[in-house]
Parts: structure tokens; C-alpha cells; sequence
């Protein structure tokens, strides 16, 4: 076996420059394999943390277009969603588990001599609860601060590294748009949302300090937005329609009228997109496969040549006692070593290049050892299917023609 | 009790070409002893090299029998027929067919390769070889860092490694000058002294003349047997 490696390495060593270009075809096809994994799979993970970072069974309510006079305008400005519909959403909706209406705006916090440009969240204590932050010191908004719409804002930790830098901000003050606010708890770090967004740069505040001192809508009591957690993934649909049924007769819509609201289902968007990005990878692979099957036929074609070629070496080999199956695995075992060979310097390329998509684009890509696993299985079993047939070739030539041969 | 090594009888081989036939041998019988060292001779086109390629065990004759070693080797199969190659004949080629890319011991040890012979044990026999045929020297040379002379007494060593009881040289000094060839046949013939068959083809006097029996061909019949006297070889 040894004597047999040894043999194949030294006559592919012997065409060096021919063996690298057969190589070459095996080296690209399963780099690409490798690439276009990663990058569907970097895709898909992305879709996969958006997902946790949502939350799960997560339902978004925004206040419709109502039409005025047959002009439809634009959503949310009717502002017909109130805070008194989620809380009767969250108190009549069965399927309904958490509400979170939420008011925001960008606002500007002052901190001492600091100064920082954020999104200020007007929200319920059900919003770290559906959005799952945590507190990391200090503690969330209750009911109480609801209550009571007081002065006090739960902040992101970027907020917090932006305004104190080091230091425990908790039971400190800032002035959010000039109103002093007590910093009560500052939130566990999330990193980057799947679309890349900072989930840590953000201050909450009780919905009603938002209401009355930041967010001055014209309808009293109106909100921009919800979110809504069904109580688990089966009854997403009927929260859905227990929610339209209850706003469309708390907002007196007749039969023939449109919604004013509009609910999306959150988790089956981002399946949706998930499944797009599936059927990426899937087509990425089978363009990919496809360069690697051509690099297979490389190698077939290279081995017919070679085979022609030592003809005599063939005749001679059989003369001095070689049976078929000799001849037969030595040209297999020149074949899968060089799709072998290309395929693991196709793997070096291809994970360098996923590297280099991340590096230069930030696209999020991901090796995965089963994609590694594949291309190395797959490009071995390239070498084998594309080397059987020279090789059995070899093996059928008769010893006297092989010997006479020129 | 004669010791009958090689026995053909009745052997025909005919090849096509379009409609014609042509009987390349038109039964051959004959025997050679163990120990006979003997020179098949005749014109081009007499059957003398497909004498060759059957005793060699490269072709299979159309009908007839080949005992080799007491053993009915006419219809074997292909992988049958590489093992009788491989233990039983060691061939000499007028071109010396040695693989280019292997060095002179790599060349010796490749019928020990397929005879499955360990890689110390190969390299040891194969050297033991070498020495034989006076190439201590040239252990790690590639063919063409060899003279002709030199590449066909490695083709000779690669004949003897295996223990094969009959070597068959098809026309060995063909591509060589006459006082080459002259060392050569002295090799062949002391190799034949130690007791091995050895069969040649040629068609030049003086190298049949090293053989101790001339088998003379024409239009695939035997047209002559004759024993004589070898010529005694240089070397030995």
C-alpha cells in the first residue's frame, strides 16, 4: 500500500505542472462549496439570532393607514392605536401571554459635561419581558413607575459606557430632552441585532412619563406601536385574530371598512426570510457542485491521457506479474489523491475566502465543519467516480499490446 | 527421467486481418529441459517472437497446449497468467523496458512488489541482484543515467530477483554494440551455468551460438533442432 502511494505521488510529482492545473479544477470547485456554505450559513445564523433577539412568538401592532376621504395616509399617523387597546388586548385576548406598546423618539441625553444621541423607549414592564433584557445592576421599570409616570429610565449598557464610562450609573440623574430622569437599572448587554443594529444603545422609560413629558401625539393617549407575545408558537394565529376582532369592534370599524391597524406575524416573517436564505445555500451549493463536478471531469480527462500515455509502463508492469486489480487501484489511487489534494487545499481557499467576505463585505459567514466534511467526502468521491473509468481502462489493456506500444 | 521444464505441443496462433488469416505459428511442439539454455532463431515473420510472447505468457495461443513447470498454462486466466509471470519467468526485452522514473533498485524490486514481498526483504533481494550482475555501483541511478549495456543488466537483475526458473530474452543485445553484447551474453550464460533456463531470441550466429540448442523457425514451423556446443562467455 505504501509502495502503491508512493508510486502515484512520484508519477504525479513527475507532471507537476499538469497535475497542479488538474488540481486546480477540484481546488475551486469545492473552495466555492466551502464559501457558499459558509456564507448561507452565516446568513442563516444571522436570521436565527434575529430571531432570539426578538423573542419568540412575537406579534407587532402598528397603528393602519385610516383613510380620509378616499387619501390613504401614512401608517401610524392616524394614531388610533392607544394604550387603552393593548391593555385590553392583554386583559381580554386569551391567547395573548405579554404586551409591550411602545412610544419612542431619538432624543438627546445629557449626562454632566457628556452628551448622547439615542432612542428613548416609552414602554410597560412586559417589554423586557417579550424583547428579553435582563437587568444588569440596578433593577427594571414595575407597575408602580407605570402608575405613578415617574422620572426614572432603565438604560442600555452602551448608554451607560457612553454617559459614565466606568462608573455604577445606577441612582444617578440625566436629562433626557432637559427632564432630569433617575437612571434606576442598566441592562444586561445583547450585542448586535441580526440586522446589525446595536440592541444595548437604548433608554426605557414608563409609557406614561413618555406620554406626557416627551411624545406629544394629537390623539391623547396614543401609541405608535406593540408588541404582543403569544402564549406559545401553536396559538399565534388565534392571538391574531382575537386581537383584530377586539380592535376592530373597540374602534367601531363597520364590515366594509379596513383595518386601522396593522398585525404582522414577527416569527413567521423572519421563517419566511430564514427559508429564503435556506434556498440561497441550496442554490449556492448546486452551482458550487457543479464547478466541482467539472473539476472531475478534469481529472478524468487528464487520467485517460495519462493512461494512454504509459501504456508501456502499464506493459511492463504486467509483465513482471502485474494482475488488472494492480494496475486498477494504482491509477485510482493518482486520481483520488489528486482531487484528494485539491480538495484539501479547496478547503484552505474556501474558509480563506469566507474569511475575506466577512473581513471586507461584513457579511456574517460561518465554516461549518459539516460543510469541511462534505467537500473532503465529496471531492474524495470525485476522484474515485472520475478515476474508475481510466483506471479500469488501464487495467483492460492486454500485456503484449501494452509492451509493444510506442 | 528427463527433467522437462517447458513442453508446447500442437500450439497454433493465428491472427485476422480482414477476411485473410494468418497462422503466425502452425503447430509448434517442442521441450526444453531445465537447465537448457536455447536460442530460437529465423527470418522476421517466422513466429519466433510469438514463440516468445506465448512461452512468455503475454499472449494465449489459439489452440495447443503449454505446460510450464507441469503446469497447463494454455487457458488461464488474465490475473492467472500475471502470477506465472511474476514466480515462474523473468523476461529480458530488446528495449530494456525499465520504468524511467524509478532507479535501478526500484526497477529490480517491482516483481518482488507484486509477489508481495516485504519492503526490507524487497530491497535486500533486489540489491543482492544488482550485485550479481556487477551494478553495486549504480543502486540509485535512473535508467538514463545508465549506459544501454548497463540498463539491460539491470533488466537482467529484475529477470533473476524473483527466483524465476526460466528467463526468456528477447532479443537482449539487439540495441547494443557487439562487445556489449558479448558481456551480456556471458552474463546470460553464466546465469544459465547456475541452473537456470534461459531462452533466446535472435537472429545474429554469434549470439545464438552462446546457447547450447538452436531452434530454428520459419513460417511458423519448426525447421530445425539442433545441439552444440555453447561458446564460453568472458564473464562468469
Amino acid at each position: 500500500m505504501y509502495e502503491l502511494l508512493r508510486t502515484s505521488v512520484l508519477s504525479l510529482w513527475a507532471n507537476k505542472t499538469r497535475s497542479l492545473l488538474t488540481m486546480l479544477g477540484v481546488v475551486i470547485g469545492v473552495a466555492a462549496v466551502i464559501a457558499m456554505i459558509a456564507i448561507g450559513n452565516g446568513a442563516n445564523r444571522q436570521m436565527s439570532e434575529m430571531m432570539s433577539g426578538l423573542g419568540t412568538n412575537m406579534i407587532f401592532i402598528r397603528a393602519g393607514a385610516p383613510r380620509t376621504g378616499g387619501v390613504r395616509q401614512s401608517a401610524g399617523s392616524g394614531a388610533r392605536l392607544t394604550l387603552d387597546d393593548i391593555r385590553a388586548i392583554e386583559r381580554e385576548c386569551w391567547a395573548v401571554g405579554a404586551v409591550a406598546p411602545q412610544v419612542s423618539t431619538p432624543s438627546q441625553i445629557i449626562c454632566e459635561n457628556q452628551n448622547w444621541m439615542t432612542q428613548v423607549i416609552g414602554s410597560t414592564p412586559g417589554f423586557f419581558t417579550i424583547r428579553n433584557y435582563a437587568p444588569q445592576s440596578g433593577r427594571l421599570l414595575d407597575e408602580e413607575d407605570e402608575r405613578a409616570a415617574s422620572k426614572v429610565c432603565v438604560i442600555g449598557s452602551t448608554v451607560a459606557f457612553e454617559l459614565f464610562g466606568g462608573l455604577d450609573p445606577v441612582g444617578r440623574s440625566i436629562r433626557i430632552r432637559r427632564i432630569p430622569f433617575e437612571v434606576v437599572g442598566v441592562l444586561a448587554p445583547k450585542g448586535e441585532s441580526g440586522m446589525g443594529q446595536d440592541q444595548d444603545d437604548l433608554i426605557v422609560v414608563p409609557i406614561t412619563t413618555a406620554q406626557r413629558r416627551l411624545v406629544r401625539s394629537q390623539i391623547a393617549g396614543s401609541i405608535g406601536a406593540a408588541f404582543v407575545q403569544a402564549r406559545d408558537a401553536s396559538m399565534i394565529d388565534s392571538a391574531i385574530a382575537e386581537m383584530r376582532a377586539l380592535l376592530r369592534q373597540r374602534h367601531r370599524l363597520s364590515d366594509d371598512e379596513d383595518d386601522d391597524f396593522i398585525l404582522s406575524n414577527m416569527t413567521q416573517m423572519v421563517e419566511s426570510m430564514q427559508k429564503s436564505t435556506q434556498i440561497m445555500t441550496l442554490l449556492l451549493g448546486v452551482v458550487a457542485s457543479i464547478s466541482l463536478l467539472v473539476g472531475g471531469i478534469g481529472i478524468m480527462n487528464i487520467m485517460l491521457v495519462s493512461v494512454t500515455e504509459r501504456t508501456r509502463e502499464i506493459g511492463i508492469r504486467m509483465a513482471v506479474g502485474a494482475r488488472a486489480r494492480d494496475i486498477r487501484s494504482q491509477f485510482l489511487l493518482e486520481a483520488v489523491l489528486l482531487s484528494m489534494t485539491g480538495g484539501i487545499f479547496g478547503i484552505l481557499l474556501g474558509a480563506l475566502a469566507s474569511f475575506a467576505v466577512t473581513h471586507f463585505l461584513k457579511w456574517p459567514t460561518s465554516v461549518s465543519g459539516g460543510a469541511v466534511a462534505l467537500a473532503a467526502g465529496f471531492s474524495c468521491c470525485v476522484g474515485i467516480f472520475f478515476g474508475l473509468y481510466p483506471a479500469w481502462k488501464a487495467s483492460l489493456l492486454r500485456p503484449i499490446d501494452a509492451l509493444r506500444f510506442d | 527421467m528427463k527433467d522437462v521444464l517447458i513442453e508446447v505441443r500442437d500450439l497454433v496462433k493465428t491472427y485476422r486481418s480482414g477476411e485473410e488469416k494468418l497462422n503466425a505459428l502452425d503447430g509448434v511442439s517442442f521441450s526444453i529441459e531445465r537447465g537448457e539454455f536455447v536460442a530460437i532463431m529465423g527470418p522476421s515473420g517466422s513466429g519466433k517472437s510469438t514463440a516468445m510472447n506465448m512461452l512468455g505468457c503475454l499472449d494465449s495461443p489459439t489452440s495447443g497446449v503449454y505446460l510450464l513447470d507441469g503446469e497447463d498454462v494454455s487457458d488461464l486466466s488474465g490475473d492467472e497468467l500475471a502470477h506465472i509471470r511474476n514466480v515462474k519467468l523473468g523476461f529480458v526485452f530488446q528495449g530494456f523496458n525499465l520504468l524511467p522514473k524509478l532507479t535501478a533498485l526500484d526497477n529490480v524490486a517491482l516483481p518482488l512488489l507484486y509477489m508481495g514481498v516485504r519492503p526490507e526483504e524487497r530491497r535486500q533481494r533486489a540489491e543482492q541482484a544488482l550485485e550479481r550482475v556487477d551494478l553495486t555501483s549504480r543502486l540509485h541511478h535512473r535508467p538514463n543515467q545508465m549506459s544501454g549495456g548497463q540498463q539491460q543488466r539491470v533488466a537482467i537483475a529484475r529477470a533473476l530477483v524473483g527466483q524465476a526458473p526460466v528467463i526468456l530474452a528477447d532479443e537482449p543485445t539487439g540495441n547494443l554494440d557487439t562487445k556489449t553484447s558479448y558481456e551480456i551474453m556471458g552474463l546470460l550464460s553464466s546465469v544459465n551455468r547456475e541452473g537456470r533456463t534461459v531462452v533466446l531470441v535472435t537472429h545474429e550466429p554469434d549470439i545464438a551460438a552462446y546457447a547450447s540448442r538452436v531452434l530454428r523457425f520459419k513460417d511458423g514451423k519448426i525447421v530445425e533442432d539442433v545441439r552444440q556446443s555453447p561458446r564460453q562467455g568472458e564473464e562468469g
